[in-house]
């Protein structure tokens, strides 16, 4: 843990040296995800719900997805970057080092430009969650944060997995992030609305809904049930398959030679 | 021109190698498409009435703009060229007998162009044997289809265009990143690439549609559904043909500008 907030310290300085750049890509960050915002403002005005659903529900689910995605994407970045950690013989550096090696990875990039993303998350929830009309009881506000932390659980698998088959591949694999990307874009509404068949799919193989729909439900009193509360619980066993896949791709890692 | 065209012709061959990234763009972008389109349906179920168009118009809309994504998106950039400035490799380009900006707007065109064949047949394909209000349906009528090409091949223009404008901004900021993101993120939504501009309120859909962003995507699939016919079309194609020459004038002018300031560092 240590260690990490040394590498933590080492990141915010190295991207405190190109401060314009940084404010830049952090505002581009901000713009990026209220282009999102923008597009529920003016479609939930026009129809006014979704799904049963009124405007200020959308906007919570919303800001909870969106700062599960920004702290996925802030902390486990190395992942997401793997290729070229392989491409440029970066891998073969870590494997020789005494250190936990999904440790190092991890440690390989920290990306504080998110936290544009956090900042706009903040206000929404500063907007949508006294108008919601949810009461915020211990076992509500127990959940809103069993969400999130569960939501990083998620993306980090997801991430994870995409680092495994660069083993592979070598090349990142484009289309896996229909479901990073995509668990984002589409997951700012519930993902009932977009129909039985996906809602199943991001049940029960890729657990988006576990930590998104489920607990949402309990969240704004459409259930009292408590399973639904809990179903973040489940998705953290997601970690489970991806952890045996980066194992079995590190057992056939072969350097690049480069 | 010869020179630029035999341009065109490498990077088109370069492309057409790499067909296994085009499989993975192209099942990334149906996905899309169909998540968007469930997505639109669950609004179209909660008022039918406050729909701006047919629930097919949407679904050519949506279905024209996955497979041809490559063409109009503006985060489409060249890496090599914001290396090439960043490395300083310029200095290259720039005693190579052609004209920068040309060479660079030739580049840039080719890529989108060699991208989007690659993928928006299959897409469209399957696209169109899809059950009903989610098919890709056909063109309104010839005359429409013709505009709509017409329309298209402006909007590459303009696209490339405004990309350029991107890449001779990076002369001055050096680090790319940051630029890059305002630059894009809300053209996506001003073009109406995140949703057709017929869903905002009218005085933003006025705006816009008065706007360069609003000429890159929206209008040419709009013409394509026939939401768009007569003089509002000969309207619009008029108002592409502007945009493409202020922009593409701006961007030479600005180059010229920048070139002149600018230092290689040695190495």
């Amino acid at each position: 843990m240590k260690l990490y907030l040394k590498y933590f310290q080492i990141h915010l300085h190295s991207q405190m040296q190109y401060k314009v750049s940084f404010f830049l890509t952090v505002i581009g960050q901000f713009i990026l995800s209220f282009s999102a915002f923008l597009e529920i403002y003016f479609m939930m005005t026009r129809f006014h719900t979704v799904n049963d659903f009124p405007f200020e529900e959308v906007l919570l689910c919303f800001a909870i997805v969106m700062l599960a995605f920004a702290l996925a994407e802030c902390f486990v970045r190395g992942f997401d970057g793997f290729s070229s950690i392989l491409g440029n013989g970066q891998f073969d550096r870590i494997l020789v080092r005494p250190r936990n090696i999904i440790f190092q990875v991890l440690a390989t990039k920290i990306e504080l430009s998110r936290i544009g993303r956090f900042i706009q998350a903040a206000i929404i929830f500063a907007y949508a969650i006294p108008r919601c009309q949810i009461i915020w009881s211990a076992d509500k506000i127990f959940t809103l944060i069993l969400m999130v932390i569960s939501g990083v659980v998620v993306f980090s698998g997801l991430f994870i997995i995409y680092a495994s088959l660069c083993f592979f591949t070598t090349e990142g694999l484009e289309f896996l992030n229909i479901f990073t990307d995509g668990g984002r874009e589409f997951g700012k509404y519930p993902f009932s609305i977009y129909g039985e068949g996906v809602l199943k799919l991001f049940t029960y193989i890729i657990p988006l809904a576990l930590f998104q729909y489920y607990p949402f439900l309990y969240l704004i009193g459409k259930t009292e049930d408590i399973k639904y509360m809990l179903a973040p619980l489940i998705a953290f066993l997601f970690l489970i398959p991806c952890f045996m896949l980066w194992h079995f791709g590190l057992k056939h890692y072969k350097s690049t030679g480069s | 021109m010869k020179k630029y065209l035999s341009f065109f012709r490498i990077r088109f061959n370069l492309l057409l190698q790499y067909r296994g990234a085009a499989y993975a763009g192209m099942v990334t972008q149906f996905f899309w498409g169909i998540m968007t389109l469930l997505m639109f349906h669950a609004f179209y179920e909660a008022d039918p009435n406050a729909f701006p168009m047919t629930f097919r118009q949407l679904s050519a809309y949506i279905w024209i703009q996955q497979s041809t994504i490559a063409l109009l998106m503006v985060w489409f950039l060249e890496n090599d060229i914001f290396e090439e400035i960043t490395s300083g490799g310029v200095a290259y380009s720039l005693v190579r007998p052609l004209d920068l900006y040309t060479m660079w707007f030739t580049k840039n065109a080719a890529t989108r162009l060699a991208k989007a064949t690659l993928r928006f047949l299959p897409i469209l394909l399957i696209a169109s044997l899809l059950p009903d209000p989610y098919r890709m349906s056909l063109p309104a009528s010839g005359l429409s289809f013709i505009c709509f090409i017409g329309a298209m091949l402006l909007a590459l223009i303009i696209v490339v265009a405004y990309c350029m404008l991107i890449y001779i901004a990076t002369f001055h900021t050096m680090n790319p990143m940051g630029i890059r993101l305002v630059a894009t993120s809300m053209t996506e939504f001003f073009s109406g690439a995140i949703i057709p501009l017929a869903f905002l309120p009218t005085y933003l859909r006025t705006l816009l549609e008065w706007s360069p962003f609003g000429s890159m995507v929206n209008f040419p699939l709009q013409v394509y559904n026939g939401n768009i016919q007569g003089m509002a079309l000969l309207q619009g194609l008029l108002l592409q043909l502007f945009w493409a020459v202020v922009l593409v004038w701006i961007g030479k002018w600005w180059m010229q500008q920048s070139l002149k300031k600018v230092i290689v560092q040695g190495g």
